[in-house]
Order: C-alpha cells, then sequence, then structure tokens
C-alpha cells in the first residue's frame, strides 16, 4: 500500500552519496568503495563505471570486508565501505571496533538502508541498533543526515576528515529540508525552526516528520525548536543544554530502538547538565511487525499528528 | 645475514621473552617460542621496514593476526630500533604501551591492533590491494596461528586474496598444531592445511618453521607465482627450544616457576652458542 509519504518530490538519499563519491572520486584517486556484492542496493554501479578498478567488491563476506577497507587505508586509500547497514553494523561489529575504531583507521562505514527503510523483509533487515553499538565505541563519529542535501555534505565531510566514521543512510525518500549548498559540522546540530515551548529533536528521516509536526504545533498556538542532530556521536551539548534551559522540555524522534540511540544520548546530556521532562519516539525495545518503513514509523508514534500529540503531552508534564 | 647469525638473534629473543614473562607473570610463551623463528626471518632479512621511518609508505608490512603473542613482536621490535629493549621490562604493567596485544597507535612498527582472532588476513587483503592500486612493488606478511584458520573470516579473506589475484600477499601459518586448550587435531581438525589453501587458489610451501633456511627461502621475493597470493604453512613446535614446554599444550599461556624458568634458561644460553 502506498503511503502518503512515498510522493514525487522525495529523494532517495542514495543517489546523493553515490553522485558525491563519484565527484570526490574524480578529484581524488585514492578514494575507492568497498562493497559486499550490494552494488545496486548502494547505487555503485555508476562508480563502478567511472573507476573499475578502485570498487572492490569482497563478495557476501562483511567481515572480510571491513578488514579489507582497514588494509586499504593502511595503504594510503580512502574506503568508503558500503552495505546494507544491518549486514555492516551487524555482522562486522567487532572488525569495526578492532580494525576502525581502536585502530584508529581511515575508514568510512557506510550503512545503507538503515532504520526499518526495509520494511516489509522485516526484524532481520531492519538496523535500529546501530546507534548504540558504533555510539559505544570510541574514535568513530555517528551520523544520520536528513535528506539528500545533507547527505552530500557528510559524505563531503567524511572524504575530507582524517579517522573513521559512521554515515547512516536511507533508502526511504524525503523532501529537501536543508539548503542545497549546506555544510556539515561534525558535532553541530542545526536549528530548523525558533521555538519556545519545547524541543523537538530529529535526525535521519524522522526530521522531515518532526518539521511538518511542528508546524501543527504553530497552528495550535504551540511554538516548538526543531533541531536537526545529524550528528549522535559527537553529539552537540550547547544546542541541548540551550534546548533545556531555554524551552524546558525535549522530545525526541528517531528511527531506532530507544534504547541507546539518540534520546538516549540526548538524555544523557541532559541529565548530567539541566534535567528537564523528556519523551523519546522510536521503536519501543520490539521486533516490527510486517508492514512498509513509513507505515511501521507511524504505527510506533511517529506520524506527524502522533509526535504532536506527544509533544502537547510532553507540555502537560512541563508544569 | 645468515642462517646461522639469525638462530643467535632469535635465541636471544627467546630469552628475552622468557624473562619477561617470568617478570611479569604472565604472557603466551608457547605460541610466542613457535613463532620467534619467523619473526626474527622476516625482520631481519626479509622485511625493508626503517625505524627512522616507520610509516614509510614504501615499507613492507607484517600483520601479526595472532596478536597475543604481541611479547615476541615487542622484543623483535626492540632489536630492530622501533622501541628501547630497556621499555620491555614494563611488559603488562600500568600504563605500560605494552599490553598483551599490540597496538599501532602506542607501538611504533605495529601495523594494526590485533587480539581477537581472524583479523589479520582481512586487513593484510587490504593492504596488497591498495600497493596493487598504488602500482607500487611493497609486500604484506601476514602471520596466523594455526587453530585461528578455525576463524571463518580467514576464509573470507582467502578467498579474496585469490579472486584479487594478490601474488603481493604472503600468508604464514604458524602450524603448531596446539590451540589454547587442547590440540586442534582433537578440537576442530584443519590439517592438512596446504590442500585447502590449494583449493581456493593460493601457491602453498611447507617448510620447516624452525630451520632459518628455509624460512628465508620460503620468504624470498624470487618465490611463488605471479598473480596468486602464497601461503607458507610453517611446521612449527608451540614452546620451541624448552624441553618441557616444546609441543606440551599446557603452555600456551603458563607461567614458569622459579626452577623451570632457571632449568629453561639454561637449556636457552646452553643453545645460543
Amino acid at each position: 500500500m502506498t503511503h502518503p509519504f512515498d510522493k514525487a518530490q522525495s529523494h532517495d538519499c542514495r543517489d546523493a552519496f553515490t553522485q558525491t563519491l563519484e565527484q570526490l572520486g574524480a578529484a581524488n584517486p585514492d578514494i575507492v568503495a568497498v562493497c559486499n556484492d550490494s552494488v545496486g542496493s548502494s547505487k555503485l554501479a555508476g562508480f563502478r563505471d567511472r573507476f573499475p578498478e578502485r570498487l572492490i567488491n569482497v563478495g557476501i563476506a562483511e567481515q572480510n570486508m571491513v578488514g579489507v577497507g582497514a588494509g586499504l587505508a593502511n595503504g594510503g586509500k580512502i574506503p568508503f565501505v558500503c552495505a546494507a547497514a544491518p549486514f555492516l553494523t551487524g555482522r562486522a561489529l567487532e572488525q569495526i571496533k578492532a580494525d576502525v575504531a581502536y585502530s584508529e583507521t581511515n575508514v568510512k562505514l557506510v550503512g545503507i538502508s538503515s532504520g526499518m527503510a526495509y520494511g516489509e523483509l522485516g526484524p532481520t533487515h531492519h538496523s535500529i541498533e546501530d546507534f548504540a553499538w558504533i555510539r559505544a565505541l570510541p574514535n568513530v563519529p555517528v551520523i544520520a543526515p536528513a535528506d539528500r542535501n545533507e547527505t552530500a555534505a557528510v559524505v563531503r565531510w567524511a572524504a575530507a576528515y582524517q579517522g573513521g566514521c559512521f554515515l547512516r543512510l536511507s533508502r526511504v525518500g524525503v523532501p529537501d529540508l536543508l539548503p542545497e549548498d549546506h555544510v556539515f559540522e561534525l558535532g553541530k546540530a542545526n536549528l530548523l525552526r525558533e521555538g519556545a515551548d519545547l524541543t523537538i529533536i530529529a535526525n535521519g528521516v524522522l526530521t522531515h516528520r518532526a518539521m511538518i509536526a511542528a508546524a501543527f504545533l504553530a497552528q495550535q498556538g504551540i511554538s516548538a525548536r526543531l533541531l536537526n542532530m545529524a550528528s549522535v556521536r559527537p553529539i552537540d551539548q550547547d544546542a541541548i543544554q540551550s534546548a533545556a534551559t531555554e524551552t524546558g522540555a525535549i522530545l525526541t524522534c528517531e528511527e531506532h530502538t530507544i534504547f541507546g540511540g539518540l534520546g538516549s544520548a540526548v538524555a544523557e546530556v541532559v541529565v548530567d547538565n539541566c534535567p528537564v521532562p523528556m519523551t523519546r519516539l522510536g521503536v519501543p525495545g520490539v521486533f516490527a511487525h510486517t508492514a512498509s518503513a513509513n507505515t511501521l514509523l507511524d504505527d510506533f508514534g511517529m506520524s506527524p499528528e502522533a509526535i504532536a500529540k506527544s509533544a502537547k503531552d510532553l507540555l502537560a508534564r512541563k508544569g | 645475514m645468515t642462517p646461522e647469525e639469525l638462530r643467535k638473534i632469535a635465541n636471544r629473543i627467546r630469552r628475552r621473552d622468557l624473562q619477561a614473562v617470568f617478570e611479569a607473570g604472565a604472557g603466551h610463551i608457547g605460541g610466542e617460542f613457535s613463532v620467534i623463528d619467523i619473526l626474527t626471518a622476516l625482520y631481519f632479512h626479509t622485511l625493508s621496514v626503517s625505524a627512522d621511518n616507520p610509516l614509510d609508505p614504501a615499507r613492507d608490512r607484517l600483520v601479526l593476526s595472532k596478536g597475543h603473542t604481541a611479547l615476541a613482536l615487542y622484543i623483535v621490535l626492540a632489536e630492530k630500533g622501533f622501541i628501547p629493549m630497556a621499555e620491555i621490562a614494563t611488559f603488562l604493567q600500568h600504563n605500560s604501551r605494552l599490553n598483551g596485544h599490540p597496538n599501532r597507535v602506542k607501538v611504533p612498527g605495529v601495523e594494526t591492533n590485533t587480539g581477537p582472532l581472524g583479523h589479520g588476513l582481512s586487513i593484510g587483503v587490504g593492504m596488497a590491494k591498495a600497493a596493487l592500486l598504488n602500482g607500487e612493488s611493497w609486500r604484506t606478511f601476514v602471520i596466523t596461528g594455526d587453530g585461528e584458520m578455525q576463524e571463518g573470516s580467514n576464509w573470507e579473506a582467502i578467498m579474496a586474496a585469490a579472486q584479487f589475484g594478490l601474488g603481493n600477499l604472503t600468508l604464514i601459518i604458524d602450524h603448531n598444531r596446539l590451540q589454547q586448550g587442547a590440540r586442534v587435531a582433537d578440537t576442530n581438525a584443519l590439517a592438512p592445511l596446504a590442500p585447502k589453501l590449494e583449493a581456493f587458489g593460493w601457491d602453498v610451501e611447507e617448510i620447516d618453521g624452525h630451520d632459518m633456511g628455509q624460512i628465508c627461502a620460503a620468504l624470498s621475493a624470487s618465490k611463488g607465482r605471479p598473480g596468486k597470493p602464497r601461503c607458507i604453512v610453517a611446521h612449527t613446535n608451540k614452546g620451541h627450544g624448552i624441553s618441557f614446554m616444546s609441543d606440551n599444550v599446557a603452555w600456551h599461556h603458563k607461567v614458569p616457576d622459579a626452577e623451570q624458568y632457571k632449568q629453561a634458561m639454561a637449556e636457552l644460553e646452553a643453545a645460543a652458542s
């Protein structure tokens, strides 16, 4: 069944990723792509056609894929290691820990089709634990861009950054939210809407939904600040503390389990520095039922209407 | 350097290793003594590496995938001037950079942080691939234990190395027939290793891993076949060089008591000249 958000004006962020990677690859011969048979789902066919020797397909072998990435980095290359996020982060987690994070190698981990993008394929193919897993590791920034412009900006940033990182990309289409010339800054949130009554913090495909929710709230006389928080680690502590002290309540929205993800990262800052009421929206610690990605987000209370409702409930707790 | 000179260096490294394990009260002496001859041949005969420029892009790469034998690597690196030999006395001590598994960020000469088994060969595949992409002639060597070959990730890497035609990659399997708690044959038997690697498209040679002449010859750049990754199955003994440790599963990470230390050191000193 078609969801209202599966619309023509939305864009698949994978296209922005591969187009940007091709541009960077044309300028820098050290940029290589590594994949696990995922040339199609990672949309790497264009990169392969332009730079055939620099597309390193290890076959269906994610542990080897990440290790090969670390070795390529040792040899001076800048590897973008691309795979479906559940298999990249789940199957190869120890390689990410030892060979990328602990060894401090210049490996760019690109998780494609993250969150519940694979919808009806079920929980084996959902990647709603990856913020928690990778956020627990030192040295690997965790970044979930909200639209194609932020995706392109993050890929440009990653190529220039000296060190490993994890880019969490979706295949669920979203409209443009950030300007085309957006520049990504690690550990910095983007203020998408000013507000005084509470703050909504979101990233990835949830930023679009949160934006509509904030507009609903405005129609009802509630002024919601909206922060797009692509950088989950390091996280923008200043923006969170300002949100807490200036608006007095924080609602987080993420395409991830509420155990250990964006909401948890925000809550850690709030609890340590400026306790205020919070609500964390996300997958409530269950394996998802059968539905499309957008329908699952609705079912888990993250339709724009439901986000607005949660915001109002949270306001009632401000006291 | 002649095989006899290499043998003397390896004997000196074994004595320093024995002393460090005894003083630290911990270590993996069995696997260290099986791999020391291979490491000595690599660093004093084969590898193009320099303590003056440990990150020279053109250096050869050595990955000690069996990272629990880090102490042997530390002593070899000290012998080569990468770290001070006096620092070996800090092995496993509070805040020493010489912990039980090697760290490339802290210890110059270490290429990657190993410890969990089955990681090094994939990294070696990436290194060798980078050299080919760069059109550079440096070589990549990876040392695994034989028990370590039970890790499935190794076989992912073995397939990829053959597919990519990595003639610049050499895997040395320290085939001492023992794993932590039992003989490999009694746990998950992998022998014979050579036909398995050959079936995956590798060029394979079997050697006596304690014969310096054979080790050096096998590591020569003139060996192997173009476009094929190379595997050296090095037949070794855990605890080699100490009569009561050799081929004895009890000595995976056992620490000698004062009497055993005295006897072991006496045996190594007798073999030194």
